[in-house]
């Protein structure tokens, strides 16, 4: 039996970095905030312990941090005439579970998206004619365009402190960064990141190409900071434990560090963890939504009535609760009619291996977000008139980490084991550097979410589908730009080169990406988006959805940044204008 | 006098598998003091966060060492085999000591008696396809104990049949490596079993034993680590990127500290 619990003024799902930016917000404006988040409270003196958290085996391998999929997954095929199949242990991606989501998980790496981005359906018809767009593609416009995003861009940027190098401040060109970027108003809160030795010889073999390489810009400090919020962050220290770890430095930019200290103050603020919601409770003519039903830790079922409900669980797990609470018409590949689970887009990842002779890079000395970077061919930065694809990559020379039981490369054609693979994978770690390239998936008809008729989650309810391949268009860009980086990687002085080109078909096996997005797209026509131009639900109104499930495609660069320029975009929008006045902020 | 009486309960998360058909292993706050359980005005019991954070000194959750000596999971037969497959792929050579030396067959006991080894963590509800996709990764119902338990028999009943009743470690080392490749392979045909399987599970675990941090019983003495040059857990290598392309010369360190620093 469902008991009620008295009504709060807004109940958000999910308290990772949208949820918590949400909830000290809304707080500050004077409402009652619930955040109801399914995994444990984590906090970086308990949960990220300098004595604990550099351990690989437990966070890297066994995924400690992680969403257990045994409480929730997803089933996966490549097309829809196979028969999907639950992910059974992550590969591919790796979402999040607990309070700081996978923001406090993350490498780090923020990046606005480039102002062609937000228009590229129309730019690219613009420049090159109908004929460019690829078959079967669904790419749209996004409802709103980098200008009115870049004060939410820097926003987010000052509350994680952000360590970077601007290219372009108001227009004028800033030597050392991204003359490529958007212009932005100001530069970064802090100064870049160092760089190793393998990023100095990327630097000096980029220019000489004619390239234009800058630092890339981290949410790991450079530099000790106190955000707006009165957060205090402390130096990176290169100790080569981001990605899949929690930081016990107070170094890496996430919801613990930034928003949690403050937050927590907030006296009209609470958080229940280890509770799941189960789905969003709408009106009898399902126009407003009542609040939301959640599970508690001994799995009693509670209803939460609340005036607004903010959806901002991992971007995957929006879309399947839109799914289970009947918002939105959903999406059908046979007709290409429906919204929710529509335009589910990915990233590409390849590149090139460089072997250098007697070098010392020292991979071990590391950061999520330590790197130097290249925009020339992303987005539409160069001329794709004869390469005949959409879409483009960041182009990055970095070193995350030198964990060895992950990292420890060897040339292809080694053996796996034995004296001969002992002797390789020694000489191998210090001489190897690799040239990637981060690209974009573009939206199509056949990549989709909806949910799966045979598996279920252990409450009964069904598991979310996931049908995604790689198209014809993603391959020829990936592979077009492993040639790329192996020319920079030649022209660093490598003795030999390997290129990696994009693995196909998609395999939820190997590590790839945890940048999954769509499924709730924002938009301006309620036929082909979820949401309006605000992240409001064009059906239920007093539901807004944050996080890259917004994303109409993606584009060649981690998501996080336009995350958090989104939310703080919302957000300025329900202060600005639904408190004022609830309801619809754009009429159909 | 620290209070530890509230890690007991964190620990219990690394200690051999209490099923916990929801929310596994997620349940280790509910016996936090502070600010964690409250009774709601309508009588809900639920963990609440408000106005503090609910933190207090000295509540890491650390993993317990593992202590050599005897095996929890493996046979005493079984071990030996396990010793010598983990012994042929990482030999000990010329470069420094191999996998068998360096504890990595008491890595994978001690973690097969853990959540690993049941699979504790992943989905495991059925039902199970006979031919998926290999791009759909696990799909066996065989949880990582199922899997060294019968696959270690099947080579056995293999060995015996085909190398004059003896035992895998008792081949000779070209036999072993001939065989370990043909598993690598698949091309060695267990009966009832995939070599293939078995194969990928020993490597995975002898990797991961070789190069994860000695506390866990394998890399002892750091051998996988200085194998490579992997300071370990030093967590500051600020130095480091202020000298770029230079040696890095001091030594390796655990969780634990180093072995010089003493038994703790």
């Amino acid at each position: 039996m469902t008991r009620r619990l008295p009504r709060k003024d807004v109940v958000i799902v999910g308290l990772g970095w949208t949820g918590s930016i949400m909830a000290l917000e809304l707080c500050r404006a004077g409402l009652d905030v619930v955040a109801i988040e399914r995994g444990p409270w984590r906090d970086t003196a308990t949960d990220f312990n300098i004595g604990t958290a550099p351990d690989e085996l437990r966070y890297a391998v066994r995924h400690d941090l992680f969403l257990r999929t045994r409480q929730e997954t997803l089933t996966m095929r490549n097309n829809s005439s196979q028969t999907a199949l639950p992910i059974r242990r992550w590969g591919s991606f790796l979402p999040g579970n607990g309070v700081g989501g996978a923001g406090s998980h993350w490498n780090g790496q923020t990046w606005r998206f480039l102002p062609d981005d937000f228009r590229i359906r129309s730019h690219m018809i613009e420049r090159y004619g109908e004929g460019i767009m690829p078959e079967g593609h669904q790419i749209q416009d996004w409802p709103m365009s980098y200008d009115e995003l870049e004060p939410f861009y820097d926003k987010f940027e000052y509350v994680a402190g952000i360590s970077g190098k601007a290219g372009n401040i108001k227009g004028q060109i800033q030597p050392g960064g991204n003359p490529f970027e958007g212009a932005r108003e100001r530069d970064y809160p802090t100064p870049p990141m160092k760089q190793g030795y393998s990023q100095e010889l990327f630097t000096k073999a980029a220019k000489e190409l004619g390239l234009h390489p800058f630092p890339r810009p981290s949410a790991n400090l450079s530099t000790g900071y106190t955000n707006p919020y009165g957060c205090s962050m402390a130096p990176c220290t290169y100790c080569g434990f981001c990605e899949r770890f929690g930081c016990s430095n107070y170094s890496k930019s996430s919801p613990q560090t930034c928003v949690l200290p403050a937050l927590v103050r907030e006296p009209n603020f609470e958080a229940r963890t280890e509770c799941e919601v189960t789905k969003v409770k709408l009106s009898g003519d399902g126009k407003m939504a009542t609040g939301v039903v959640y599970v508690d830790a001994i799995g009693e079922e509670w209803e939460q009535p609340a005036d607004l409900v903010l959806l901002c669980a991992y971007g995957l797990f929006n879309v399947r609760l839109m799914l289970l609470s009947g918002i939105g018409k959903p999406y059908d590949p046979s007709t290409g009619e429906g919204v929710v689970g529509r335009n589910y887009a990915y990233q590409t990842g390849s590149g090139a291996t460089a072997f250098f002779d007697n070098v010392n890079f020292n991979p071990f000395a590391a950061a999520g977000s330590l790197g130097a970077a290249l925009d020339d061919y992303n987005s539409d930065n160069f001329d794709h008139g004869p390469h005949g694809f959409v879409g483009g990559a960041s182009i990055t020379n970095a070193y995350t980490n030198g964990r060895p039981i992950q990292y420890r490369p060897t040339p292809r054609g080694t053996p796996a084991w034995g004296s001969a693979w002992k002797k390789a994978v020694r000489e191998t770690y210090q001489r190897v550097t690799n040239v990637g390239a981060q690209g974009s998936v573009m939206s199509y008809r056949a990549n989709y979410l909806d949910l799966d008729p045979t598996y279920k989650d252990p409450l009964g309810r069904p598991l979310m589908r996931m049908t995604f391949d790689y198209q014809p268009n993603e391959i020829k860009m990936a592979n077009w730009m492993a040639e790329r980086c192996e020319a920079i990687a030649k022209a660093m002085g490598a003795k030999t080169t390997q290129i990696n080109r994009l693995n196909t078909p998609w395999s939820t096996v190997p590590y790839q990406s945890t940048h999954n997005t769509g499924g709730t797209v924002t938009g301006n026509d309620p036929r082909t988006s979820v949401l309006n131009r605000y992240l409001q639900s064009w059906d239920v109104p007093n539901v807004f959805v944050m996080g890259a499930s917004t994303f109409p495609q993606n584009a060649g660069y981690n998501p996080t940044g336009t995350v958090g320029a989104l939310t703080y975009w919302a957000l300025d929008a329900i202060q600005s204008k639904y408190l004022k006045s609830p309801g619809a902020l754009v009429q159909q | 006098m620290i209070d530890t009486s509230d890690r007991s309960a964190m620990r219990a998360k690394f200690a051999p598998p209490a099923e916990k058909p929801r929310h596994a292993g997620m349940s280790r706050r509910s016996l936090l003091a502070t600010a964690a359980l409250l009774i709601t005005t309508s009588g809900a019991t639920a963990k609440v966060v408000t106005k503090v954070l609910p933190w207090r000194p000295n509540e890491a959750y650390p993993v317990p060492p593992v202590v050599p000596g005897g095996w929890l999971f493996f046979t005493a037969e079984e071990a030996s085999v396990v010793d010598a497959i983990v012994d042929r792929l990482i030999p000990a050579d010329e470069l420094g000591p191999g996998a068998k030396d360096s504890g990595v067959t008491t890595f994978i006991d001690r973690q097969l008696t853990g959540p690993y080894g049941g699979h504790d963590w992943l989905y495991m509800q059925g039902p199970f396809s006979s031919n998926p996709l290999p791009t759909q990764g696990l799909q066996s119902p065989l949880t990582p104990r199922q899997q060294y338990r019968q696959g270690l028999a099947a080579l056995a009943a293999y060995c015996k049949a085909n190398f004059g009743g003896r035992g895998f470690a008792d081949l000779s080392a070209e036999d072993k490596d001939r065989l370990l490749a043909g598993m690598e392979k698949g091309d060695v045909k267990f009966d009832g079993f995939s070599s293939r399987m078995l194969f990928n599970a020993v490597h995975a675990n002898t990797m991961e034993g070789f190069f994860a941090d000695p506390i866990y019983g394998g890399n002892k003495d750091m051998a996988g680590w200085k194998l490579i040059g992997f300071p370990g857990v030093r967590y500051d290598f600020r130095d480091v990127i202020d000298n770029p392309n230079k040696p890095y010369t001091l030594p390796p360190v655990g969780m634990q500290g180093q072995p010089a620093w003493g038994v703790r």
